[in-house]
């Protein structure tokens, strides 16, 4: 007896896949898919969920959810947990700048507390919220894999290393 | 004797480029493989004689691993790279990807050689944006020299490499994980056996290597597995990446060769910060236990020294602490840690993870009672060895280690309500 390994979908595949997102979006993720078999479209997931986010404004609809599962032959529950899953996911509204602040140890010994303290005086929001005027959320992240640069944030694809007050300010303003 | 291998490079100006890593040999021994048709096995024999063991954290055998792989089975194979760097302290394969990213892609299309496979992924974690467009694009550069793709310098050989990118999940850095990951899945581990050498991605055989392993395959076929051998001591071959962060002077990266001491790698980085007083070590990723910082002073960085004194050299991430930090405060973070990337899958893990989190938490502020400690001793032994994966060992390891070391700090909490320090 062998182990198998087969694709978790059972839905009967989409035919209009077309009409699920813009010829760019579906472009992009057929870069993806093409990385992996034919039989595996679901490989793609992860990056899908992360381009479709990312055109969203930086959050999931369960909406958009479902279509991933269309375009990939997947079935939709097999994607929410993928999107529950991993956490650069978002399920619910972010701000424009989704500040992600590294808190683990060597952040931490290296005055992270005084990082989160600065921001959320600044911004007028705590840990896991978003301000009033939808320009930043504000989250708690574990180690980001920069612990050389402590402390350090991540503002949407880049690394902030060695914060101060001065220079969160100046990142801040530099910012659309 | 810095220097020499992942970091070859790291004097010259964009290292990262195609043209650059080749002005410094690079892709000669690959050339050499292809145009002489060296035969596999001697490059898995040459591996195993170098006493290269994996980069990632637990140290097993490289050349071994690439052993169990049965070269001429039918059917495809994988060689999957393992660049979900997340162990809280490390911070060393984010700088091979972006400053060496050529060396990586030449160790794996050797290593698809010498099993017999002809695809590969590398599986950077989503954060690592940077890395992740440096590496793509270096990619470019290695396809458009002929270095990966159909037939490759005219020998036969196919190898095509791709990345996948994570999205934000300590736990795909355990192999099977990492595996179902790419397979569009939770990453929840799966059982072993089998292993992923005989039942890997998409159910076939494949051989997942931390990145710094895979980088280090070119310099070792170049200059022999004996002259790596020799750069390390007994046991633990070769020179490695150290990530050393911390209550330090200058943080950073730092290669040297395995059986340093320490205290030179103290140095290097700068020594303490604003001379404040060196407290204890964390020597290999915070899921390694604590050391006090005279026992670390004493050792040298390699995988028998540092397991000798009860902890373990992981992926040579050394964090630093003075004597400023409150142990309970530490432990908190780092428990915290555990139960939230406990991926949900086995109970002693899940429901442990965050027992061992609200018992360290309630000490340090203040609520911790006198029976507290040997509940924690007590716990440690139900998670550590009952779970499918290691992070339940790794969510342990932490709490043991803290209340061997450094047990005085945590009863003058439970006793006093407050820091014994500061």
């Amino acid at each position: 007896m062998g182990f198998k390994n087969v694709p978790m979908s059972t839905a009967k595949p989409s035919e209009h896949k077309e009409s699920l997102f813009s010829p760019q979006l579906r472009a992009e993720i057929d870069k993806w898919i093409a990385k992996y078999p034919p039989e595996w479209r679901q490989s793609a997931v992860m990056a899908a969920l992360m381009l479709v986010q990312e055109e969203n404004g930086g959050w999931l609809t369960v909406e958009l959810m479902d279509k991933v599962a269309a375009y990939l032959d997947m079935a939709p529950i097999a994607v929410y947990e993928v999107a529950s899953f991993y956490s650069m996911y978002e399920r619910q509204p972010v701000g424009r700048h989704k500040i992600c602040v590294c808190t683990n140890v060597s952040c931490m010994i290296n005055g992270s507390d005084k990082v989160v303290e600065y921001l959320e005086k600044k911004i007028g929001v705590k840990l896991g919220q978003t301000s009033e005027d939808g320009r930043y959320t504000l989250k708690e992240v574990e180690c980001l894999g920069a612990c050389g640069g402590a402390p350090m944030f991540q503002i949407g694809k880049k690394y902030y290393e060695n914060l101060t007050p001065e220079l969160i300010d100046s990142i801040l303003e530099g910012l659309e | 004797m810095a220097n020499e291998v992942c970091f070859r490079n790291m004097d010259q100006d964009r290292p990262w480029l195609l043209e650059h890593y080749r002005s410094r040999g690079g892709y000669e021994v690959l050339t050499k493989i292809l145009r002489e048709k060296i035969q596999p096995e001697s490059i898995v024999n040459e591996v195993k004689a170098s006493g290269l063991r994996g980069r990632g954290g637990a140290g097993f055998p490289t050349g071994l691993k690439w052993s169990f792989i049965s070269r001429n089975a039918p059917g495809q194979k994988y060689v999957v790279c393992n660049s979900d760097e997340g162990e809280p302290g490390t911070f060393k394969d984010r700088d091979v990807l972006r400053y060496n990213p050529h060396q990586l892609i030449e160790g794996m299309v050797i290593a698809g050689y010498a099993i017999g496979a002809t695809c590969g992924y590398n599986y950077i974690r989503g954060e690592f944006w940077e890395p992740y467009e440096r590496f793509e694009a270096a990619l470019e550069e290695a396809r458009a020299a002929g270095f990966l793709g159909k037939d490759l310098l005219g020998s036969g050989f196919d190898f095509e490499l791709y990345s996948h990118l994570g999205a934000g999940a300590y736990i795909c850095g355990e192999e099977t994980a990492l595996l179902e990951s790419i397979e569009g899945k939770k990453g929840q581990p799966r059982y072993k056996p089998p292993f992923p050498a005989h039942f890997g991605l998409y159910g076939r055989p494949t051989i997942i290597n931390n990145t710094e392993s895979l980088a280090s395959i070119p310099v070792i076929l170049e200059k022999g597995g004996e002259w790596f051998k020799q750069l390390g001591v007994e046991n633990s071959g070769g020179s490695k990446l150290f990530s050393i962060s911390g209550n330090i002077k200058n943080p950073g990266v730092f290669e040297i060769p395995l059986g340093t001491p320490f205290a030179e790698l103290l140095e290097m980085a700068g020594g303490m910060k604003d001379g404040s007083k060196l407290k204890a070590v964390i020597p290999g990723g915070s899921s390694a236990p604590i050391l006090p910082g005279d026992v670390m002073m004493q050792l040298t960085m390699d995988y028998d020294a540092i397991a000798k004194a009860g902890s373990m050299l992981g992926s040579g991430a050394v964090i630093v602490l003075d004597d400023s930090n409150c142990m309970v405060k530490v432990l908190e973070r780092m428990s915290y840690f555990y139960h939230e990337e406990s991926c949900g899958q086995c109970t002693p893990c899940r429901e442990g993870t965050g027992w061992l989190y609200r018992v360290v938490k309630r000490i340090e502020t203040g609520r911790g009672r006198p029976q507290d400690l040997a509940l924690l001793d007590d716990m440690t032994t139900k998670i550590a060895g009952r779970t499918i994966c290691a992070l339940g060992d790794a969510a342990a390891m932490p709490v043991q280690g803290m209340l061997r070391h450094f047990r005085d700090e945590f009863e003058y909490h439970i006793k006093h309500k407050r820091c014994m320090v500061g």
